[in-house]
């Protein structure tokens, strides 16, 4: 297993260097730069070329990659244009925001889709499945951005039952166990949780279905076995499939949705890539992108190791 | 931790309908609410539509509602403009300067006279030599307290300054680049911060953890992305602009249907630009929609390189009488006011022009035909547009609808649609750049400020402001506007100034040099309970008369 593990780090290894340099050429290579938001319009070209060189927009695409890429490898992932404040020092709050949300996210969203696609895939071909599966491709179907809206009209316009935005009543961007910060978690967690609960659902249901009519089922079933434990059985088999799709969704998740954060104005680290990508911030475009994806690599290093857990063949 | 109380005004027949058909869950719902207690304080809550807090250390940034939420908040200037009217454009008056004048003997050289006894909100004294360290703070590269992106604001908007000297301890001269007669408009968007705060704290980043000013609200605290708190400046040397609530919170909220959300669930109390087709739900809710004009323009720039089609008066006089601008103005539910020229009608410098923007389409046809344009031989030009952006209204809707008119006369408009900044950015090279010129852009719709001579007229018009020495991305080169605008930066007699101005209105409509649709009226929606905002005429507002009575 340790030999496996290290494997997979050292795959991990250029895949984080590809993802790197992706990110740093597409925020280049669109339109725009940072200093377009920051200066007034008709600021003095003296002035624009004088802050160019001050944030090192003014070397060599190659050179600036260089730079950046070597100061990050020492955890430097520069200061934001726009607030000068140091990249990591806005990347780290927003990520553990969004990190709540998504461990919301995921809980609400994954106990849906194995309740619903298990019963979906047990009751194969039947009305339950029927239901449930109508239900996964809504949830797969309906934008979440839009959902996210009509909740808001519902539950805080119409009903004032639950706040419209924000993470807590006095707008601070701390976490902390209160019922405040609970309701205001209830909305954008069921937003975001209805994608990953539908592709969840669809997943189980498939797997299960699939399951439940191979030989080995019914020969658990032939020797006398109770539905319970046949149940199990398929449930074992059916982990290390659902499991990569979860750990996918959870890497979704934990990147923050966009669209989900900006509704819901939700500090986390879809928030500011937006934000980011509107005032062409660069090294916080760059900076949180690059902590992103390698959340992911790390996230499907670990899916892995559980799958290769869960099924030795994998490993093979 | 304070509780806000909860506002009444969602106590609608519906909602209580509603309410009362599903008792149990509400029950259990409000179980969960912060209860409306006693409230120790009145708050104000205001959703800007930013992405984050301005910055807070003197000139702010997010273009002028940084100005709005910040920089007049925190600070002062030696100029200030009066925001206590609604009926007239806001104009300048005194601020940390009591008055100030021309020196008869030397045109360049201008003497401040500042106001004794004005405190910092460190404590410390406001004095000449405040003056003299805010100037080096932007302009001596080797002074302790250069501050690159601070120099970089406020360069282009205090351009004729070249030196700032002590006489006395309230006496600054201020001695300019040539003369010019637009010093008390120029220092008006310049900040004064505290030397002795900063000497304490040691660098402008500490300095933005405690920024102090003498303005007329002190800041408490601020997070991130999040929110910043005030609080009233019981000092400030205007007794009349000591604010009234006992605390602001100002919140960057920049999707605009999440605005009318928090302002609807009772999350704030005061919204700035609320989407035009959120105002009849937000009145029905018992918001109220505050407009104004202001100085505003929403226009096509029309590009007048060699061979652009917009050379010709008959193509931009005809385009200026095919667009139905009260037509427009009901699509955007009266948020707007019908361009009459390059200013809001009524501005101070409008004067009065000949040519009489309009909607007739049959004159426009025929300025059209005279150019030899026909229905079959329209006229194609390319307008870069947003889809969005500070000051650009709602630009798609408004694009189709210009374009459906123009359409009609025989035009035959294409757009060339660009995200913001990267309008900004093309914005930044003139007509002529390969970028213009290889995509046959011939128009751009950028909106403006025009509340000063140099905003309003001089970045547009002069030839030595063609992009990105200033705003004249069409190229314009008329030795007129060069003579008459360098005549009035030296007319120093505010009466004959603003006569000089008035001509260059009326020359410019009288020429057609652009096309103008409309001018936004900035519309807010402040909630039942917010009283006593006056909305001037201006891109900046005043929040201390509010008051908050439930």
């Amino acid at each position: 297993m340790l030999l496996y593990i290290c494997k997979r780090l050292i795959y991990s290894v250029p895949i984080a260097i590809g993802v790197s340099i992706i990110c740093f050429a597409l925020v280049h290579i669109g339109p725009g730069d940072p200093l377009s938001t920051l200066l007034p319009e008709d600021a003095p070209q003296e002035v624009v070329d004088r802050l160019k060189a001050e944030y090192g927009l003014d070397k060599p695409i190659v050179l600036q990659y260089a730079i950046w890429l070597g100061k990050a490898l020492t955890g430097d992932f520069g200061i934001s244009i726009v607030t000068s404040r140091p990249v990591l020092a806005e990347v780290l709050p927003s990520l553990v925001n969004s990190l709540i949300l998504a461990i919301g996210g995921a809980l609400l969203g994954f106990f849906v889709g194995i309740l619903f696609g298990g019963l979906a895939g047990y009751f194969h071909g039947r009305p339950l499945d029927r239901i449930f599966t109508g239900m996964a491709i809504t949830g797969v179907s309906v934008p979440h951005y839009w959902l996210a809206i009509v909740l808001v009209i519902i539950f805080a316009v119409e009903l004032s039952w639950l706040p419209a935005l924000g993470m807590n009543p006095t707008g601070s961007t701390e976490f902390n166990f209160s019922v405040d910060n609970f309701r205001h978690m209830v909305l954008p967690v069921i937003s975001l949780s209805v994608i990953p609960a539908g592709i969840v659902t669809r997943t189980v249901r498939g797997v299960f279905a699939e399951l439940l009519n191979q030989e080995f089922t019914e020969a658990l079933r032939s020797k006398g076995m109770n539905e319970l434990h046949v149940i199990r059985h398929v449930a074992k088999n059916a982990a290390p499939q659902v499991l990569a799709v979860m750990g996918l969704q959870m890497g979704y998740l934990l990147g923050g949705s966009i669209l989900i954060e900006t509704v819901f104005a939700w500090p986390g680290t879809g928030l500011l890539l937006n934000n980011a990508i509107f005032s062409r911030d660069i090294p916080l475009l760059q900076g949180t992108i690059l902590v992103l994806a390698l959340i992911f690599v790390a996230l499907n290093l670990l899916v892995d190791v559980a799958q290769a857990t869960l099924d030795p063949r994998i490993k093979r | 931790m304070m509780y806000l109380k909860r506002d009444t005004l969602f106590k609608l027949p519906k909602a209580k309908r509603l309410r009362s058909s599903i008792a149990a869950l509400a029950m259990a719902g409000a179980a969960s609410i912060p209860v409306a207690s006693a409230q120790a304080e009145d708050v104000l809550r205001v959703a800007m539509t930013a992405a984050d807090i301005p910055i807070n250390i003197g000139q702010p940034d997010q273009g002028f509602e940084g100005f709005r939420f910040m920089g007049y908040m925190l600070y002062d200037t030696l100029v200030l403009w009066d925001l206590s009217k609604s009926g007239q454009p806001a104009s300048l008056t005194p601020g940390l300067a009591e008055s100030w004048a021309v020196d008869p003997a030397n045109p360049e050289r201008w003497v401040f006279k500042l106001r004794k006894g004005v405190k910092y909100h460190d404590g410390s004294e406001f004095t000449a030599d405040d003056v003299v360290w805010n100037f080096a703070k932007v302009r001596d590269t080797k002074a302790p307290q250069y501050e690159p992106k601070q120099a970089a604001l406020v360069a282009v908007r205090i351009p004729a300054l070249k030196e700032v000297n002590k006489i006395d301890d309230y006496t600054v001269e201020i001695i300019t680049k040539g003369v010019s007669a637009y010093v008390p408009y120029q220092v008006s968007f310049w900040f004064m911060s505290s030397q002795e705060q900063w000497e304490k704290v040691g660098s402008w980043a500490e300095f933005a953890k405690s920024p102090s000013g003498t303005g007329p609200w002190k800041f408490v605290s601020q997070t991130p992305r999040a929110k910043v708190e005030m609080v009233p400046n019981k000092n400030y040397w205007n007794p009349k602009r000591v604010p009234k609530v006992d605390r602001v919170i100002l919140r960057p909220i920049p999707e605009a249907s999440a605005r009318v959300a928090a302002l609807l669930s009772g999350q704030v109390d005061f919204v700035e630009a609320p989407p035009p087709d959120a105002i009849p739900r937000l009145k029905s809710s018992g918001m109220k929609i505050v407009t104004n004009a202001y100085p505003h323009n929403w226009a096509i720039k029309p590009s007048r390189i060699k061979g652009s089609p917009w050379n010709d008066i008959n193509v931009r006089k005809a385009a200026n009488l095919c667009i139905d601008r009260d037509g427009m103005n009901k699509m955007l539910g009266g948020l707007s006011v019908p361009s009459q020229g390059h200013l809001p009608p009524g501005d101070t410098w409008f004067g009065s022009p000949t040519f009489k923007l309009g909607y007739r389409p049959d004159d426009a046809r025929k300025l059209m035909a005279a150019s030899g344009h026909s229905a079959k031989k329209p006229l194609t030009v390319k307008i870069a547009i947003s889809t969005s952006g500070s000051g650009q209204m709602q630009p798609l809707p408004m694009f189709e609808f210009l374009q459906a008119n123009l359409n009609e006369c025989y035009f035959d408009v294409q757009a060339e649609v660009m995200e913001w900044n990267a309008l900004t950015s093309f914005h930044r090279k003139p007509a002529n750049s390969k970028d213009a010129v290889s995509k046959s852009i011939n128009g751009a719709i950028v909106s403006h400020a025009t509340q000063d001579p140099y905003s309003g007229f001089e970045r547009f018009f002069l030839s030595s402001r063609i992009s990105p020495a200033g705003s004249n991305w069409g190229m314009i080169k008329n030795p007129w506007y060069d003579k008459t605008l360098a005549k009035a930066a030296k007319t120093f007699d505010p009466d004959k100034l603003a006569k000089i101005l008035a001509s260059v209105h009326e020359y410019a409509v009288n020429n057609a040099e652009w096309i103008w649709v409309t001018h936004d009226v900035n519309p807010r929606a402040l909630a039942p309970h917010v009283k006593g905002f006056v909305q001037a005429k201006s891109w900046f507002q005043d929040l201390t008369p509010i008051s908050i009575k439930r």
